[in-house]
Order: structure tokens, then C-alpha cells, then sequence
């Protein structure tokens, strides 16, 4: 129904720049501390890993492709969708189910504003832009911060890190990594706006409403990344 | 203008209105009385669309509000203002912003004329100079009086209240009586207020329905009504508890 109503709005009305802007740097700007945290920590662990593994076999050169490929394709787009869950995700739902509870939803609708207009497409939009670009600049940090674990700790050659990980990182995987992280960005928007404007009672309502929007848009995150995967995969890869 | 016909509506298992009926003319400033918990506030989101009933009808200038989905009532509800028992005030926004809301959306006014709008709208209820104030920092009469402004700004027909007075003590809400009647006499809108205060009552409304039980009890000039020698309005004006009330 929310879908639905989105889509609607597009038709009724253009969407607010002031509020998509606010939104982007809410969601964007705001998340940017939290999304290079998570992914300069998730390249140095697989990195060490990769490499504590790979050493057994002689294989220490292919750790930075292994996360390389690993952090473009599947944990920079799952890692930061779940933190952006975490931050924004309960953040929305918070926000919608106290303006519900204190009846400022039934406010807006008296001054004839759309609630989806004005409180869930400037939130949806940014959530779209802002979760591929935090994607990206979790995987970028990911890399290079195996790079630096891996080439100035663990004594990885260099050159030879930076080679294979070129080799083996094709372009498709970046791509999917990226695709990946605009359905969780819609997943984040969508499923914490739901939750957010059909809270019901007082303060316990809004605590189960920020509570079953970060499990459930968690959830969503996890099992269609798999599904991503697969079907990106035949897609993209062929 | 506004008519409601035998509209029901039950939350739950909970009858709330059992076929509540009733019509409100242009220009009338009309007071629905009743217990706490009697309904009220439901009857009212109904003239405004914000509830569906379940049963029956709500007219507004002969178009049914209960055939409409939600984007066909937004331009019906241009039509009105309202002010909630908390104020509901936006407060993610300072006065200024939450004034100016429907302005703004509008998109017709520049800058300079919606300040000026908004700095009118306030001087109307006595709160000039608050324009960069949260919500957060006034206090429960000053966020009503705010909402009354974000009500009027755009000059609505009808105006709604939801329990005005309730929460402000005496001074406070005989401020805001005065509020509503000024507003009443200056801007010509209909207005329909729901309330337990019988003096705010005696003072916003020429006209007063009593709800009692889901219906429409009773209806007259304010006068009469406050007047009546019936058993129930007689409590109920002057605040006589029986026994079956007691426990409530």
C-alpha cells in the first residue's frame, strides 16, 4: 500500500527539494562516520583472515583480491545497509511513530500535506542516492585499509596485491554491489516509514515500531542479498 | 454545510458513536459537549475526514467525505483548520516554519510576504516576536495559540477545536476562549469546538450538541441548553456525579 502510494505521489506531486536536500544530509552526510568505521574494520579483519589462511599455501598475493571482490559485491552493500538500518532505519521509524502518536501526522493531513508527499518520498529519495555513494565509500576504505594491513603489517608484497586484486575485481562486481545497495536503500526507506506512520499507542508503540523496523528491513537486507546474488549474477555475469 | 448522518464507528470491540447525526450551518459557532471518552474528538476527526466511519455518512457542502480516498480529501480539507488538544505542532520546525506550512507548500508567496503573513497571524493571537522559538521552549498555552495561527493562516471556512482548554489552567484557557470567539467574530469561518469546560462552552458557542452514548442528545442555543432542567444535561452542566457515574 505504501509502494502504491509513493508511486502516487510521484504523479500528484514534485517533490520537495528543501526536504530531499535536508534528508540527503541527514541520511548522507550523517551516516559517513558510522559506514567508514564499518568498512575500514571489515577490510582489515578479512584482510588478516585472507592472509592467516592464504600464508598456508603460499598464497598471500591473492588476499587483496579475495577482498577486494568480497567487499564490492557482497559485505560493503550488506555491512552498510545494516548500519544504515541501525542509524537511519530507527531513526525514521522513531521520528514517524512519535509525529503519529502525537497526532502531528493528522496535523499535516488537516493542512491538506500528504503524509507519503511530505514525510516518505523526500526520505525515500535520499535513501536511494545516499546508500549506493555510503556503499561505495565503505568499500573504497575497506580496500584500501586491507591494502594497508596487508602490505605494511602482514608484509604482502605490493605490487603483487594490487595486481591480483585488479585482475580479479571485474567491473560486474562493483556494479552488483552497487545495485544491491540502492534495493537496500528502498528496503530502509520503505520498510521504517511503514512501521514509522502505522505506530499505534504511546511510547511503547514507537519502541515497538523503531524495533520491528530495524529487524525486519535487517532481515529483508539479508535474505535478498541472497536472492541478489543469484539473479545479478546470472544477469550481470551471464 | 456540514452534515453527518447516523454515523457509527467502533474501535475494537468498543462501540464509540451509535448513529450520530447532526448539521452545522455557515457562520454557527458550535460546542459538542459530553463525558470524556463520550466520543467526541472521534466525531470531530470524522468532519474533517481524519477517521472513516463505519456506517453512515459526513457531508460537507453536500459531497461525501466517506466516498473519498485520502488525495481527494486533502482539497476539501483546504476548506478547514484545526487545532488539536496538544497543539500537534511540527517540532522538527520553529514557529516560523510551522505557521508558515501551508504557505510555503503553496509555493505562491514569496519570502517577505509569508514572514509578514506569519508575524499578522500571530499578532491575531497575541504571541508577536516568537517566530525562531522551538515548540519545545513554549508552553502549553503559547503552543496553542501557535497551532490556532497555523490554523488561520490561510483562511480557512471552518475552523475545528479539539478540547481547547483541556491542560491550561484557568487564565490560560479563558485566553484562548477569548481566542476563539475573536477569531469567530473577525474572520466570519464556522466554528465547532469539542469541550467538557461549560465555561468554554458558554463562551466560544451560540450553539451546543450534547453527545451522550454515541448520539446526538441534545441540541440548542447555548443558553437553553445550560439552562435545560433535563436530568442528564443538568449533571452534566453542572457537574453532578451519580452513583453509575462515580465509578468512572
Amino acid at each position: 500500500m505504501l509502494a502504491f502510494e509513493v508511486v502516487r505521489s510521484f504523479r500528484y506531486r514534485k517533490p520537495s527539494w528543501r526536504d530531499f536536500i535536508y534528508q540527503l544530509h541527514f541520511i548522507g552526510v550523517k551516516s559517513q562516520s558510522v559506514v567508514i568505521t564499518t568498512g575500514a574494520a571489515t577490510g582489515m579483519v578479512l584482510c588478516a583472515q585472507t592472509y592467516f589462511q592464504f600464508h598456508k599455501v603460499k598464497m598471500d598475493t591473492a588476499t587483496g583480491a579475495v577482498v577486494s571482490v568480497g567487499m564490492s559485491s557482497e559485505l560493503g552493500p550488506v555491512l552498510a545497509a545494516l548500519m544504515l538500518t541501525g542509524r537511519v532505519g530507527a531513526s525514521m521509524a522513531a521520528e514517524l511513530g512519535t509525529m503519529k502518536v502525537t497526532e502531528q501526522i493528522d496535523a499535516l493531513r488537516t493542512l491538506a500535506a500528504h503524509p507519503v508527499d511530505t514525510l516518505v518520498v523526500p526520505r525515500l529519495l535520499a535513501a536511494l542516492v545516499s546508500a549506493p555513494l555510503l556503499t561505495a565509500e565503505a568499500v573504497i576504505v575497506g580496500i584500501f585499509a586491507s591494502w594497508m594491513i596487508g602490505v605494511k603489517l602482514l608484509g604482502i608484497d605490493g605490487a603483487y596485491y594490487l595486481v591480483n586484486m585488479n585482475r580479479y575485481t571485474i567491473p560486474e562486481d562493483v556494479f552488483s554491489g552497487l545495485i544491491k545497495s540502492v534495493v537496500f536503500g528502498a528496503i530502509i526507506a520503505m520498510v521504517s516509514c511503514n512501521k514509522g506512520l502505522n505506530c499505534k499507542g504511546g511510547a511503547e508503540g514507537v519502541g515497538r515500531a523503531t524495533t520491528e523496523a530495524v529487524v525486519i528491513a535487517s532481515i529483508s537486507i539479508l535474505v535478498i542479498n541472497f536472492f541478489l546474488t543469484l539473479f545479478l549474477t546470472r544477469l550481470i555475469k551471464g | 454545510m456540514i452534515e453527518v448522518r447516523d454515523v457509527h464507528k467502533a474501535f475494537g470491540s468498543q462501540q464509540v458513536l451509535r448513529g450520530a447525526s447532526l448539521k452545522i450551518e455557515k457562520g454557527e459557532a458550535v460546542v459538542i459537549i459530553g463525558r470524556s471518552g463520550g466520543g467526541k474528538s472521534v466525531l470531530l476527526k470524522h468532519l474533517i475526514g481524519l477517521l472513516p466511519p463505519d456506517r453512515g455518512a459526513v457531508l460537507v457542502e453536500g459531497q461525501d467525505l466517506a466516498c473519498m480516498d485520502e488525495r481527494r480529501l486533502l482539497d476539501v480539507r483546504r476548506r478547514f483548520g484545526m487545532l488539536f488538544q496538544m497543539a500537534a505542532l511540527f517540532d522538527s520546525l520553529n514557529v516560523l516554519e510551522n505557521v508558515a506550512f501551508v504557505l510555503r507548500r503553496e509555493g505562491k508567496y514569496t519570502d517577505k510576504e509569508i514572514r509578514k503573513q506569519v508575524a499578522e497571524a500571530l499578532e491575531m493571537v497575541e504571541l508577536s516576536g516568537i517566530e525562531l522559538k522551538l515548540p519545545s521552549e513554549l508552553s502549553g498555552g503559547m503552543r496553542k495559540r501557535v497551532g490556532l495561527a497555523r490554523a488561520i493562516i490561510y483562511r480557512p471556512e471552518i475552523i475545528l477545536y479539539d478540547e481547547p482548554t483541556t491542560g491550561l489552567d484557568p487564565i490560560a484557557g479563558d485566553r484562548i476562549d477569548r481566542l476563539i470567539r475573536r477569531v469567530w467574530e473577525q474572520l466570519h469561518v464556522t466554528s465547532i469546538a469539542v469541550t467538557h469546560d461549560m465555561k468554554s462552552a458558554r463562551t466560544i458557542s451560540n450553539r451546543i450538541l450534547m453527545l451522550h452514548e454515541g448520539v446526538i442528545y441534545a441540541d440548542g442555543p447555548t443558553d437553553e441548553i445550560l439552562a435545560s432542567s433535563d436530568p442528564i444535561l443538568h449533571r452534566f452542566v453542572n457537574g453532578i456525579s451519580t452513583p453509575q457515574t462515580e465509578s468512572a
